[in-house]
């Protein structure tokens, strides 16, 4: 018999607003732990929440973007639990009437295939605060434990699926799509390493083909796409072996440590808190007009499934392609201003997926902080097909701008004199020179069959190339070797 | 001075006749002569009560008094006052100093008033007769030996006894209207959502309304001018335009239906209050009202609804209350339960516990269908009982309370029976509607109330029958004898 993996994935996205879902203070990342709290996040008594407009906006923005139903009476609750960084001692959260409700994701596999990935719903609700455990706080000794408020209150959307993957693989894809929808509406960064987005995983396994799902266990809080992966890899094979020996899976949440690579319970549900959900008696039911949900379908932005398919038919690109330059939306835009300015997509598509993405992946970097801007690749890719340089020297002219050499292109070439020699004098002599100096190779050359010849004139180019310092026209030289050698 | 009302002193001090130091002085010197026996106030804040009043006199001089400048008021000690101790009569916030004003605070702070203190309530406004406070019993100035109601019972110790002319209060099941009918004052709860909540510390939030308590319903609709009104930073507050109350006042009652429930006078009702209710609604027929008799059916189970609902919310209000962030914390915690743990057992008081328990298992899995969803639905028939009823008439009439101001101790170890003290007023809650209670008489030189209650938002409405019938009888002008 075959196991199957089933997976469901619960994600939190911090939405980017301001100000905090219910509170006026900042939201900003990075600040002293502390100075961005207000009375309302530190659950002063008295205080009251106040919905922020906009992180309902987003919330419904979102829901749009997967087709689903916006509920147009959503109701916020509250969840009790005791924790020093929930400052109120309970979450505002939704339960029973969400903002988002049923939609779908179609995600893309490796094999050019598609699924339908079902979201349950989604949901408005407040992050919590930080815990900072460290050995020793100044003033304090050691030991204690630290409170950062900083983050409560931050708007957060949780997005809840169906146990609709059936692979890491599958469970990536979905986390990616995700990704890119919200970063496409605008409505979050998606860091993950800063906890803009971050993932909870179901995985229970099951024999191919069985109806009845297995036990589950909830692997919380994995903080990038690839420890997703091995996370849900991990936990995967950990249940099989468990029950291949006879055993059984316990209903339990579980914490996936990367360093070991393995996962470890955390408290099974018996352990598990009563939340005690009830509609937060402070908040009045968020009552939407259709004429928002309207108004804000209008401002959506092209997702990337139309995006892909309009650079697939606009651009004549390959799907493959398509689908990596549209994964992220600031990386489409960039290949859309280097695709108009170059006046070649193609080009455009081969340099930003080539050369660029492997020296920001090299550096870690995103497109935002590329050294090379749309401008400056457009202009490079202007100067290929305008024949002034050659692809080899396309790469060079690339590394010196990147490393801020010059400000464009044109500069570059003109000031390390890149520029293809393309003059019909200046070529033949050197040709004529090349098969001077190498009479044997000459002689081995005529006497070979066309298909030999494909491979020996390989060499009289090099040696152009290296005597013209790369900058030969090599269609032209081509040209001349045919002609010359020929004879 | 202390037996003055409000419209009294401001008319003193628009004609110059006192300045505010003077009153407020006199009120500081009532407080210090009288208040170790009455306990109204947790804490007097004597010297900034000066310094306001001496603010406002200058104020005056220049010609730009708002209007209520140089009235020294009294807060209920459930309002925020930045810099100055908020205790909710609970040892958990003994030490808390709010850092900043409640929306009700900063309105009637606007109008010019001078803050003479926070006066004394049952802990977290949990109780009738404010013997649950941290800070002792409150005694009732028309017998000491008797409780004051509550839970806004130090505010209306306070005004019934010259210490203060006017006091805030806040009703989320009567804890307005009770100490006032106990204390012989008139005591308005306004609609929810006409008085902002902001910074008014949370007991039961869906059912908790700010309000003021005062010796007549002139000085009640002088002080509801200054509170009331829509507060962006209380979403459940409404954006109902807030009339002139003072000059409705006047407003014809004449011709007004006066509705009277049949179940309003039922078997727990002291004959001597049922008599005077009875006395008080033939008056408003002289006055050309017309009495109607109505039924709201579902009166005898807003008890059993409130006592899941209030104490549901109240067990997550609470929660806030652990220890980490401010407030009481247990000496020497072992560990992050042992923190939690002791906090709450050592912070909060035996009734604050119970209800924190009580709403914890009305919400808990398994019984939040059978307690509070069922006192969701119950609250809707009472709130449609009372929608009903107002198709046929203007204003509810019946008691305030069943029984008049009763022996500290006397219930104090029987919840039960206590919490039936609030049978006639927490429907009224429940239903989110306005309603007033004046005096209406005495019973063994006790005094008694009546209560009406009105349609969502017209406090105008109530204020004006109150003040007319007020026109007609005395009872509000008698004098409790350990008044100053």
């Amino acid at each position: 018999m075959e196991w199957e993996t089933v997976i469901g994935l619960e994600v939190h996205v911090q939405l980017n607003t301001q100000s905090k879902i219910f509170s006026g203070a900042s939201t900003a990342f990075g600040s002293a732990p502390n100075t961005q709290a207000c009375a309302v996040d530190l659950a002063l008594p008295g205080t009251l929440p106040v919905l922020n407009e906009q992180a309902l906006k987003d919330a419904i923005l979102f829901g749009l973007a997967i087709d689903a139903e916006i509920c147009q009476a959503s109701v916020f609750e509250r969840k009790n639990y005791f924790y020093p960084d929930l400052p109120k001692g309970y979450q505002t959260s939704q339960m029973d009437a969400p903002i988002v409700g049923a939609g779908v994701v179609e995600i893309s596999l490796e094999d050019g295939s598609t699924r339908q990935i079902r979201v349950h719903h989604a949901h408005l609700e407040e992050d919590a605060g930080k815990s900072l455990h460290e050995a020793n706080f100044e003033h304090h000794g050691q030991g204690q434990s630290g409170i950062d408020l900083n983050r409560a209150g931050t708007p957060l959307i949780e997005i809840v699926s169906e146990p609709d993957m059936r692979s890491a693989e599958e469970a990536v894809a979905y986390l990616r799509k995700l990704h890119s929808i919200i970063t496409y509406l605008g409505i979050s960064d998606g860091d993950m390493s800063q906890g803009s987005m971050r993932c909870d995983a179901n995985v229970s396994v099951r024999f191919k083909g069985e109806e009845q799902y297995g036990t589950r266990a909830e692997i919380k809080n994995i903080n990038s796409f690839r420890f997703v992966d091995r996370a849900i890899k991990v936990e995967a094979q950990r249940q099989i072996d468990v029950l291949e020996d006879g055993g059984k899976i316990v209903q339990e949440t579980r914490l996936y440590d990367s360093d070991k690579n393995e996962t470890r319970s955390m408290r099974s549900k018996e352990e598990a808190n009563d939340y005690r959900y009830f509609p937060c008696p402070d908040l009045l039911p968020v009552k939407i007009e259709s004429s928002l949900i309207e108004q804000l379908r209008t401002q959506l932005p092209e997702l990337p499934d139309a995006k892909r398919q309009r650079f697939e038919s606009e651009y004549g690109l390959s799907a493959y392609d398509a689908g990596l330059l549209t994964g992220e939306r600031a990386i489409a835009d960039y290949f859309e201003d280097v695709a108009k300015l170059s006046g070649d997509a193609k080009l455009a598509a081969n340099w930003v997926n080539g050369e660029l993405s492997a020296a920001l992946n090299k550096e870690d970097m995103n497109i935002a902080a590329s050294p090379v801007s749309a401008e400056q690749l457009g202009g490079l890719i202007q100067r290929i097909r305008d024949n002034t340089i050659s692809g080899k020297i396309a790469k060079q002219v690339f590394e010196g701008l990147w490393n801020k050499e010059a400000d464009s292109a044109d500069a570059y070439i003109d000031a390390k004199g890149l520029k293809q020699v393309s003059d019909t004098g200046a070529l033949e002599a050197m040709v004529d020179e090349v098969i001077a100096n190498n009479p044997e190779q000459v002689e081995q050359y005529r006497a070979a069959d066309d298909g030999k010849r494909k491979k020996l004139i390989g060499f009289f180019v090099g040696q152009i190339m290296k005597v013209s310092k790369g900058q030969a026209n090599p269609g032209m030289v081509n040209k001349l070797l045919n002609e010359k050698l020929g004879g | 001075m202390p037996s003055y009302t409000v419209a009294e002193i401001l008319q003193k001090l628009e004609s110059r006749e006192c300045s505010s130091e003077e009153i407020t002085q006199s009120y500081l010197d009532a407080i210090a002569k009288q208040d170790g026996t009455i306990n109204s106030y947790i804490t007097v804040t004597a010297e900034q009560a000066l310094a306001q009043a001496r603010a406002a006199d200058e104020l005056r001089a220049k010609g730009d008094a708002p209007a209520l400048c140089g009235l020294p008021i009294a807060h209920k000690d459930i309002f925020c006052t930045d810099g100055i101790r908020t205790s909710c009569a609970s040892k958990m916030l003994d030490n808390f100093i709010a850092p900043y004003n409640a929306t009700v605070v900063e309105k009637l702070a606007a109008a010019g008033v001078v803050t003479l203190g926070k006066t004394n309530l049952d802990e977290f406004a949990m109780g009738s007769s404010n013997e649950t406070s941290f800070y002792g019993p409150v005694r009732n100035p028309w017998d000491i030996n008797c409780v004051p109601g509550g839970s806004s019972g130090g505010s209306a110790a306070a005004v019934a006894a010259g210490l203060a002319p006017i006091a805030t209060g806040t009703d989320t099941g009567g804890s307005i209207r009770q100490p006032a009918a106990l204390c012989g004052l008139t005591g308005l709860k306004p609609s929810y959502g006409r008085v902002s909540r902001y910074g008014m510390i949370a007991f039961a939030s869906s059912l908790d309304q700010g309000g003021p308590i005062a010796r007549t319903a002139e000085d009640a609709a002088i002080m509801m001018q200054a509170m009331a009104g829509f507060d962006l930073r209380d979403s459940t507050s409404m954006d109902v335009p807030v009339p002139d109350y003072r000059a409705a006042l006047n407003n014809d009652i004449k011709g007004k239906k006066i509705g009277v429930p049949k179940e309003y006078f039922s078997a727990g009702l002291h004959p001597d209050i049922a008599a005077a209710v009875q006395t008080a609604l033939a008056e408003y027929q002289k006055l050309g009202a017309e009495l109607v008799e109505i039924s709201l059916p579902h009166t005898e189970l807003a008890v059993p609804c409130y006592y899941v609902i209030a104490p549901a919310e109240a067990s997550t209000n609470l929660s806030r209350y652990d220890g980490v962030r401010y407030g009481y914390r247990c000496e020497d915690p072992q560990d992050l339960d042992d923190l939690y743990t002791r906090t709450r057992e050592e912070g909060f008081g035996e009734e604050v516990k119970r209800r924190i328990m009580v709403g914890t298992y009305a919400l808990s899995a398994g019984f939040y269908d059978a307690y509070y969803r069922k006192a969701q639905q119950i609250r809707r028939l009472i709130r449609n009982d009372f929608v009903e009823a107002f198709k046929q008439v203007d204003f509810i009439a019946g008691p305030t309370a069943p029984n008049p101001a009763f022996a500290l101790g006397e219930k104090a170890n029987d919840p039960v029976t206590m919490y039936l003290e609030d049978i006639y007023t927490i429907s009224v809650n429940l239903a989110g509607l306005p309603a007033i209670s004046l005096p209406a008489g005495f019973s063994n030189g006790k005094p008694v109330s009546l209560q009406l209650i009105g349609r969502d938002f017209d406090e105008a409405g109530l204020l004006a029958a109150a003040h007319q019938y007020q026109q007609i009888s005395d009872w509000h002008r008698q004098i409790a004898p350990h008044a100053v």
